[in-house]
């Protein structure tokens, strides 16, 4: 395990990463209590105890380059820049959703902040970072790619493929495992030979193996500043696998029962926006400073969810458009 | 003007492309350094450089997945997948990734990207080499689908193709790479979904496709012998289809026959035969008949296989069953 940050990280940057990491706690609560009360429909894969991941890779991040996410990635589309409403207009399927109510809660995508999609098939969204990443080598745009999947995907075919693909071709692409322990209702333990899914697997391609503290924002930072800067000066991809828990089960109303409660206790007393206020407070930053950062952060959500509460549903007509790039959906003359 | 091979004609209209605009790439399995298993790609590498032209792992979720990616980030990539039967170790990616991308995000993706792959039967490859995919690919909204017969179509799909802002399935026929004929010089750049009538008559409309384009010509010239009149339409591209073309012609002649390659059950001819049954029942002067492949995998054994895919007699007795 890497250890914490020794390295300083500068002020302004400590309480950036505790204002994502609040933003995003206060946004995957309510999409809780709004899918409980029906107002988001489908399903949800809430990101809550995974915030210091999102928030160290979304600080340490250009605003050019480009995140990839799965269906868990609310959070990391957020952290990017993506605004609060649309986010959660699309999880209400409201007509002001960020995709129009097409993509729903597992495909949030905002291209104009990089967040280049979220991928519910798992492990498919490896390679197209990967090829993002190529074309950023091509273009020699100077861009990186940062793609965030689970402990799970490390088992699935596009999973190999993409890691062997970015190691030989030297792409910068940051690959991040947020081993949470479980797939679905599964433990990953039960499904490996190796302890670590993605660290045991990075020597077959060449890579070093990286495990850090993914509950500790600044562990994170320090990490993916460090992989983003070498793959950007063409030191090629990076895996690593962050270590954290999530604080709800897998999905929608999930209670998550398949888990040890000294396990989920253990987590509980390692969240990480209760352990970076403590380290901030004893480092000495203003507790006040913190206060408004939380209390802005609930100003926020209210805001939007009273938004979404009045927010009509998309228009009939725009469900026949965007299939192809002339806006419509014709196959036939 | 000169003679071209079908095979040569995929690596000119490549070229084409690549030299007009520098963010069309090329990536594939033995592409670059080989010139592609079916030498489709010859000379690309040493035209355009390793940085456009490059060798893949055998990795066809990398590859397609990679050209996804590429293409949300500026290029307009090609890829080839060495055999369409491959399409289905990377089917996911196609269907639910590149397919899905722009709709899903309402339009926020464009995918301006080309997946090129060698199709069909004829080769005596067997069954996992021989595949016609086409309507598999045609199944899926987000997809256009085009299928060459010729080798100007080749260079002239292959361009408009590579310039759509949206993910093209590019079906090459395996059994007509060696085919030629007379290419005018200069940039060819057709449309997609504009069918190519290949022999005009009165008495029946033949739509085909690919190598079954020249199957149905056959035919056409058969018949012709017997006082039957046919009119062959190419289809050319499945998405966009262009129904103007056989709704036309069946007007004119009132009789309707599909000649496909592939197995029988969804095949793209039941398709037009279900538009042609809505749209055109009452200039019809019979039932509808499709030519297909019986619904096996393709066999190996040079008899089985041609007894397999139609031939000209298999159209020509269809035809005259009709009468
Ligand atoms: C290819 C594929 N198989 C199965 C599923 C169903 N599924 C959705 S999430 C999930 C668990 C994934 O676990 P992990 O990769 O650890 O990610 P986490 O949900 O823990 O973030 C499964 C099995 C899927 N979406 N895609
Ligand atoms: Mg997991």
């Amino acid at each position: 395990m890497a250890e914490p940050a020794t390295v300083d990280i500068d002020p302004s940057t400590r309480l950036a990463l505790y204002r994502s990491m609040v933003r995003a706690r206060y946004f995957e609560q309510r999409a809780y209590d709004l899918f409980m009360e029906g107002i988001v429909k489908g399903t949800t894969h809430l990101g809550l105890g995974q915030e210091a991941v999102a928030a160290g890779f979304a600080e340490a991040m250009n605003p050019t380059d480009m995140t990839f996410c799965t269906y868990r990635g609310h959070n990391h589309t957020l952290l990017r820049g993506a605004p609060m409403t649309p986010l959660m207009g699309e999880l209400a399927g409201r007509d002001v959703g960020i995709c129009g109510g097409k993509g729903g809660s597992m495909h949030l995508t905002d291209v104009s902040k990089g967040a280049m999609g979220s991928y519910a098939i798992v492990g498919a969204h490896l390679p197209i970072a990967a090829g993002a990443a190529w074309a950023a080598q091509v273009r020699q745009s100077g861009q990186v790619s940062v793609c965030f999947f689970g402990d799970g995907a490390t088992n699935i075919g596009a999973f190999h493929e993409a890691v062997n693909f970015a190691a030989v071709w030297k792409l910068p692409v940051v690959f991040v495992c947020e081993n949470n322990l479980y797939m679905e209702y599964t433990p990953i333990s039960a499904v490996i030979p190796v302890p670590h899914p993605a660290a045991d697997r990075a020597a077959s391609y060449g890579l070093e193996s990286i495990i850090i503290d993914g509950n500790d924002a600044d562990v994170v930072y320090d990490m993916a500043t460090r992989t983003i800067e070498r793959a950007r000066s063409g030191g090629g991809p990076a895996l690593v696998e962050a270590l954290t828990y999530r604080h709800k089960g897998h999905s929608r109303a999930d209670p998550g029962k398949y888990r040890p409660d000294e396990e989920v206790a253990a987590w509980m007393a390692r969240d990480p926006i209760v352990l970076y206020r403590e380290r901030l407070t004893a480092a000495g930053f203003d507790p006040t400073l913190l206060d408004e950062i939380e209390q802005a952060g609930l100003a926020e959500i209210d805001a939007t969810t009273m938004e979404i509460r009045n927010a009509p549903p998309p228009p009939p007509e725009t469900m026949m458009t965007q299939l192809w790039a002339d806006g419509g959906s014709q196959w036939r003359n | 003007m000169a003679e071209l091979t079908y095979r040569a004609a995929v690596a000119r209209g490549i070229a084409q492309e690549m030299e007009r605009d520098p963010s069309v790439v090329l990536i594939g399995e033995d592409v670059a350094a080989a010139g592609g298993v079916f030498k489709t790609t010859s000379g690309l590498l040493e035209q355009f450089g390793p940085v456009r032209v490059r060798d893949t792992p055998i990795s066809e979720e990398a590859i397609v997945g990679g050209i996804m990616g590429a293409a949300m980030n500026g290029l307009r990539p090609i890829g080839e997948l060495m055999f369409s039967d491959f399409l289905a170790t990377c089917w996911d990616i196609v269907v639910n990734q590149i397919a899905k991308t722009r709709y899903m995000t309402n339009g926020q993706v464009s995918l301006p990207l080309v997946i090129r792959t060698a199709n069909g039967g004829g080769t005596r490859f067997g069954g996992q080499h021989s595949q016609s995919a086409e309507n598999w690919a045609m199944a899926i909204p987000g997809l256009k689908v085009v299928a060459p017969s010729t080798p100007r179509d080749v260079v002239g799909l292959l361009a408009a193709s590579v310039r759509d802002p949206d993910p093209v399935i590019f079906f090459e026929h395996k059994n007509l790479f060696a085919t030629k004929e007379d290419v005018p010089d200069g940039e060819i750049v057709d449309r997609l979904g504009e069918a190519a009538f290949r022999t005009m008559g009165d008495d029946v409309t033949i739509v085909a496709l690919a190598a079954m384009v020249p199957v149905a010509i056959e035919a056409a010239g058969l018949l012709a012998a017997q006082g039957v009149s046919a009119e062959v339409i190419d289809l050319r591209s499945l998405v966009p289809l262009d129904t103007a073309a056989f709704l036309g012609s069946v007007a004119k002649t009132g009789r309707l026959v599909t000649v496909e390659e592939n197995p029988r059950l969804c095949g793209w001819g039941a398709e037009i035969a279900s538009i042609a049954a809505e749209e055109c029942i009452w200039d019809l002067d019979g039932p509808i008949v499709r030519v297909t492949t019986p619904h096996i995998p393709l066999p190996a054994a040079a008899e089985l296989e041609d007894l397999a895919i139609p031939d000209a007699q298999q159209v020509v007795r269809a035809v005259l069953a009709m009468a």
